[in-house]
């Protein structure tokens, strides 16, 4: 595909009109078919991007030490809820509360072991589809609104929970749970995490190209086009909410029994800030762009540590940068230099 | 009893509507949903602080020129950074939402937290109400805001600028036929609406102190009732504050204070599933339902 674009500012300076040409490598031409296989070359072009996450996710843990390891672990939840926020922007809903699905799960699994004494091996799982339903009930007549109405609905829930919690003292009130029981080791915790991310990624990149995955970005293109054939929108849209409130539920799972703690914390604005940033950052539509993102704002959050509040107001200056000056994101960005080249040519008269 | 929590709630309902008018004015009329608006209320708040404390100008002034410099920081925000994305309704909504939380992190970040960071009070007098305490800056806060939705219609209704405000809001391209241009029109309306944030701001702050999360509580609290009297709709708004403020007045006397928070939401989600549009929505319904 080549794809044009007129530098109008260019023209201006310049006597010549000149316009940026963007073609294709050949290299990319040429692995889009069975000849991909003739030349490690082409195979590496291939698959480089997508070993370069696989590898990396494998290899850090072995050469981090203890405290950067920390900030992988929590490199991999903010993925998660990138990723699971991406999967709602994909299917036409906007949500600015991932923090409500982070929150429940955390829950969700603290209360089935504080109370209960059930095993994190069991409290996850359970937590990612009991907070991942919860979530979904909650938001169902939440569903029908569109674009922004959903993401004011879905901004103030979260912050009410919080409230509620904080009133009705349940779970602990204001103290939050406690002493939970924590995965048998640190690697376990950091790989399952990993795990975790590289299947949502590459899975829901997947599912996403599937004719499932055409039917929800059918509905965000054009609810009314998917109506007409036929399809019953609210019904995809509970799914891919079910999927996506899974998925941040089980970060707040994974997240709980690595702290041993559960609190009002979890249902705080930054579980919903962050991961927007992320997934605005790297590039939203390609759940890539979401991990990327996550992968960059976190450690350099954790850099910035020494700045104190001032790293929420960096949060709020990048998103702003990022959507008025780079709204397609760095990872569209950077694919396009990987598969395309640019020239300046003159305008045709 | 009975005749106190009235009272009160006849208040906290006007407290509702004052907060919630800015918001709800720059929605219906440029579709912009302001999420920096809480952050352009404690901005408000700070700087008539400032003026008052730092520099030392009368009370009436410093809130004058407060109000002044919101509503220019909003036609600002419009100018530089909305027109740029505008129409991308998730681009504007984490756009404001960045601002909001820049500005009020920021205030955070500058140690503005305490006791000390309070207005006074117009006039510092109280009288009864049959047996009801009732100071006067309540008083004056449902006077005041009686006076703002008065001038507010008379000036949506019978000015010039008023009409080109409702010609966007009904239909942007026909309106653009008649030589509106719409971007003047959206910068007045975000404008409009930091203002009115800012003489909320003016008017309730002396109730209590300055504190940042209160900016999170005044968005919240826009939100929720613009989503209950249907978004755009100025007399859903009086509506919805009305029953949102009753409603939490009354459980907190008749049930306990813990709860009113979880009336605002049961309110919202059941607001929502009976009429998605909101009470009033009734313009946009066609476009808010799929």
């Amino acid at each position: 595909m080549v794809r044009y674009r007129t530098a109008n500012a260019v023209g201006l300076v310049h006597p010549l009109k000149k316009r940026r040409e963007r073609i294709d490598r050949g290299i990319k031409v040429r692995s889009e078919d069975i000849f991909a296989l003739c030349s490690w070359r082409e195979m590496l072009y291939l698959s480089a991007p997508r070993l370069l996450p696989i590898v990396g996710f494998i290899l850090l843990p072995l050469v981090l030490e203890d405290y950067w390891q920390r900030v992988l672990l929590s490199v991999a939840v903010f993925a998660l809820l990138a990723i699971s926020w991406d999967i709602l922007a994909q299917s036409s809903m906007v949500s600015l509360g991932q923090a409500l699905f982070f929150g429940m799960g955390a829950y969700c699994s603290g209360i089935l072991n504080h109370y209960f004494g059930i095993s994190p091996f069991l409290t996850i799982p359970i937590a990612a589809v009991l907070g991942g339903a919860i979530c979904t009930l909650l938001l169902l007549p939440v569903l029908r609104l569109r674009g922004v109405y959903f993401a004011m609905v879905t901004l103030i829930i979260p912050l009410m929970l919080e409230r509620v919690i904080e009133a009705t003292k349940i779970f602990g009130g204001t103290e939050g749970l406690s002493g939970l029981t924590a995965l048998p080791s640190k690697w376990l915790e950091l790989y399952i995490l990993l795990a975790a991310v590289l299947a949502a990624l590459f899975g829901f990149r997947r599912l996403m190209t599937s004719d499932y995955g055409l039917v929800l970005k059918g509905i965000k293109d054009n609810d009314r086009s998917v109506m007409n054939a036929g399809i019953n929108v609210y019904w995809f849209k509970i799914q891919a909410l079910f999927i996506a409130s899974s998925v941040g539920a089980f970060a707040g799972a994974m997240l709980t029994h690595v702290y041993r703690f559960v609190g009002m914390p979890v249902f705080a604005l930054d579980y919903s800030i962050l991961p927007i940033a992320a997934a605005m950052v790297g590039g939203p539509g390609s759940f890539a762009g979401a991990t990327l993102g996550a992968f960059i704002l976190v450690p350099l959050s954790e850099a910035l540590r020494a700045l104190g509040g001032l790293r929420i107001v960096f949060y709020g200056v990048f998103l702003v940068i990022f959507v008025v000056g780079l709204p397609e994101g760095i990872f569209h960005f950077v694919s396009r230099k990987y598969h395309q080249f640019e020239r300046w040519v003159e305008v045709d008269k | 009893m009975f005749l106190g929590t009235v009272v009160y709630a006849v208040i906290n309902s006007v407290i509702l509507i004052l907060m919630s008018i800015g918001f709800n004015l720059t929605f219906g009329i440029s579709g912009i949903s302001n999420f920096a608006y809480g952050a352009l209320y404690i901005l408000a708040a700070f700087v008539t602080w400032m003026l008052l404390y730092l520099v030392g100008l009368p009370y009436l002034v410093s809130a004058l020129i407060s109000i002044l410099f919101t509503a220019f920081i909003g036609a600002m925000m419009y100018r530089f950074i909305l027109m740029r994305v505008r129409g991308q309704v998730l681009s504007e909504v984490i756009a404001t939402f960045g601002i909001g939380l820049a500005i009020l992190e920021f205030f955070r970040y500058l140690g503005f937290v305490g006791v000390e960071y309070a207005l006074p009070v117009f006039i510092d007098e109280s009288f009864m109400i049959g047996d009801v305490y009732v100071d006067m800056q309540r008083i004056l806060i449902v006077i005041s805001s009686a006076v703002l939705v008065f001038l507010l219609w008379l000036f949506v209704h019978y000015t010039s600028l008023g009409l080109a405000f409702r010609g966007i809001a009904q239909d942007e391209r026909t309106a653009l036929t008649f030589g509106m241009d719409s971007d003047h029109i959206a910068t007045l309306s975000v404008s409009f609406g930091a203002g009115l944030a800012a003489i909320a701001a003016t008017i309730i702050i002396p109730l209590g102190t300055i504190t940042v999360s209160q900016g999170y509580d005044v968005l919240i609290n826009a939100l929720a009732v613009s989503i209950i009297g249907g978004l755009g709709s100025t007399g859903g708004v009086i509506v919805a504050s009305l029953v949102v403020g009753f409603a939490q007045r009354f459980t907190d006397t008749y049930i306990g204070s813990h709860w009113t928070m979880i009336v605002s939401l049961i309110a919202i989600l059941i607001v929502l599933v009976i009429k998605p549009s909101g009470l009033y929505g009734k313009q946009k319904e066609l476009e808010e339902r799929i």
